[in-house]
């Protein structure tokens, strides 16, 4: 079985983030696979271990991010390949497009990737890359067996489960709960340092940067204000309440 | 050096232990436990056969990349104590054990289906004179009779094989008194109770370690490791790659108990400000570190030469020395920045602190490296 994996370095979830003129700080940043990807990328190995085949783990990204590929590739992953043409880094679109050049003349029975960024958060590069290449995806998968050509998946739906047959080859998106991600072992490390690495760019990939330029753009990148100290009313309780919905109304204008 | 393998190294062994937070340390601390689970997934993960040669199933790794594995047990809040023995021990059966006690063993150690974490050295009335030593082994046949008593034995009880020190040949029968002594492999889960008896001492910190009472325990010839009466030299060789990865775990203690003093200062406000704008807090942190960052210099110094295969003796032991002294102070100084708060279980400051204490005397006392150093470094008079 080939099985592809795509996934993304992300801000270690404890950094403190720190805004200057306007630009996110990355100086000693620890960066870390982003957590819902990890679930995809422990998925591949236990299909590869199930199955048989090869497990390719890809990224755009600085080359900061082939960090986080070795990391997978300890973890058991054969190949990665790493697209790190800064013309390339864009948007969702931008980066869905660029993922879909490098994937579509390789074989692949399944693509696995997280189901949103835990910096980004916009949930859309897999399905988008499932759309430019053709094949059906299902987000927020909890649960996956595959029997012959057919994948079930059981599926996170807000709140309640899901079940899906589903044809391959298939993309599908990891949500917390499918697995419990392995540790790289010394011996996984050891074997990384001589599993091969694809840097591709925009030139090998016969790709003019100009057509898939991003559609979207960041306008302002702030913090959430701080936190001030809360207000407690005083007084008889009927007035405590007179006095809430007054200000709910006139300061806060949420009724 | 390859900065940026170490790097994923502390990774790995970071995603290790941060599944073994402080309340678990702190629970085993509390009822003196083993920590089974933990040793458990650091060998799973293969982390304990880093020093163990591709050949016979380990990493192959130097002296330089294991340290920085034990160092992050410390600095996670941990303590490699419990199974850094794992790691090293096999070391003389790598060097001097035969073909087939290799084949026999250490893949079985790398993998750590067998565990080799003890080493019979200490005794009760010799301390540090290890040639002194009381316990022998009269070869009688096929098999060596042991007789003896060893103290501060640690995690025996943890442990399916030991090294063990022996006499096996009286002290007024050779030229020179560190002649005379074997090293013997001994399976423990075959010998307590049919001639060894083990006996828990408790501590001031959760440490595994035991008192051995041996009588008349037998011993296969076949478990001789190397050649007999060279046993004190096999002993010797591994000690400096013992310092080294002891001062490493000196090491990360050290950056955690500054880890800890900064965050506390930073966050604790009296007299509405944080107690670490005032310099009185500030300095001793930032003179602990300073110290701290010297003897890491020092650690790397010795690995480097270690693992280049040059005589080390001096800087392996000015390292042990120079970390054992930073992270006491270090801890000293965490302790101090925490006030009454650093006293209660479960800030971790109290546990470490013990904890840390032991390397002042443990696995070499540092007056002993000052003798050391006074002798074999300045040429002065031999004052032991």
């Amino acid at each position: 079985m080939n099985i592809i994996v795509v996934m993304k370095q992300t801000f270690d979830t404890e950094e403190k983030v720190s805004i200057q003129n306007g630009q996110i700080v990355e100086d000693g940043v620890e960066f870390i696979i982003n957590p819902y990807d990890e679930y995809a990328i422990e998925e591949a190995i236990k299909l590869k271990e199930e199955f048989g085949g090869e497990v390719t783990v890809m990224t755009v990204g600085p080359s900061r991010a082939e960090n986080a590929l070795r990391t997978a590739l300890a973890m058991g992953a054969d190949k990665a390949v790493i697209v790190d043409d800064e013309e390339l880094f864009g948007d969702e679109y931008t980066i869905s497009k660029a993922l879909a050049h490098v994937i579509k003349d390789r074989d692949y029975d399944i693509i696995l990737t997280g189901n949103t960024s835990v910096d980004n958060g916009a949930g859309q590069v897999g399905p988008r890359l499932a759309e430019e290449l053709g094949i059906a995806h299902v987000a927020t998968i909890t649960k996956l067996s595959i029997e012959g050509a057919v994948a079930t998946l059981v599926r996170d739906v807000e709140g309640d489960t899901e079940t899906v047959d589903v044809k391959l080859p298939l993309l599908v998106t990891a949500q917390q709960g499918l697995n419990e991600p392995r540790y790289p072992s010394l011996p996984g490390i050891m074997k990384a340092k001589k599993k091969p690495m694809e840097r591709l760019s925009a030139d090998d990939l016969e790709l003019d940067p100009e057509t898939i330029k991003a559609k979207t753009a960041i306008v302002e990148q702030y913090l959430p204000p701080k936190k001030e100290a809360g207000r407690v009313l005083s007084g008889e309780l009927q007035d405590q309440v007179k006095e809430l919905v007054q200000l709910l109304r006139n300061e806060a204008k949420v009724i | 050096m390859d900065k940026s393998f170490l790097d994923e190294l502390r990774q790995g062994v970071r995603a290790v232990c941060g599944d073994f937070p402080d309340a678990y340390w702190r629970e085993l601390d509390e009822k003196r436990a083993y920590p089974e689970d933990f040793v458990n997934a650091l060998t799973a993960a293969g982390f304990l056969g880093a020093l163990i040669p591709e050949e016979y199933g380990g990493s192959g790794l130097g002296i330089t990349e294991s340290s920085v594995i034990l160092e992050e047990i410390n600095r996670s809040g941990g303590n490699a104590g419990a199974c850094h023995a794992q790691m090293y021990t096999m070391g003389t059966l790598l060097r001097h054990g035969s073909e087939q006690q290799k084949q026999r063993y250490l893949r079985k150690i790398a993998d750590g289906s067998l565990r080799l974490q003890a080493f019979g050295v200490t005794e009760p009335n010799t301390g540090t004179d290890t040639t002194q030593l009381k316990t022998t082994a009269v070869r009688k046949g096929d098999k060596y009779i042991v007789n003896g008593q060893k103290v501060f034995i640690s995690r025996t009880e943890y442990s399916d094989l030991m090294l063990l020190l022996v006499r096996t040949t009286p002290l007024d029968q050779v030229k020179k008194r560190t002649e005379g002594l074997s090293v013997l492999l001994v399976d423990l889960r075959e010998a307590v109770g049919n001639g060894l008896t083990i006996k828990p001492i408790r501590t001031m910190m959760n440490h595994a370690t035991t008192e051995l009472f041996i009588e008349d325990l037998e011993v296969p010839v076949e478990n001789l490791i190397g050649e007999e009466g060279k046993g004190f030299s096999y002993i010797l060789d591994g000690m400096n790659a013992e310092r080294i990865l002891i001062a490493a775990e000196c090491i990360g203690d050290g950056r955690w108990f500054i880890e800890r003093a900064v965050g506390y200062a930073n966050q604790r406000v009296v007299f509405k400000r944080p107690i670490g704008e005032n310099q009185g807090i500030q300095f001793p942190i930032s003179r602990a570190h300073v110290n701290l960052e010297a003897a890491d210099l020092m650690r790397f110094r010795a690995a480097e030469l270690f693992d280049a295969g040059q005589k080390c003796g001096a800087e392996a032991n000015m390292a042990k020395l120079l970390a054992a002294d930073a992270s006491w102070e270090a801890a000293n100084v965490t302790l101090q920045t925490h006030g009454g708060y650093g006293f209660a279980e479960e800030y971790d400051v109290e546990r470490k602190f013990r904890e840390t204490r032991l390397y002042q005397v443990a696995p070499i006392s540092t007056n002993l490296i000052l003798s050391y150093v006074a002798e074999h470094v300045l040429g002065l008079p031999r004052s032991y």
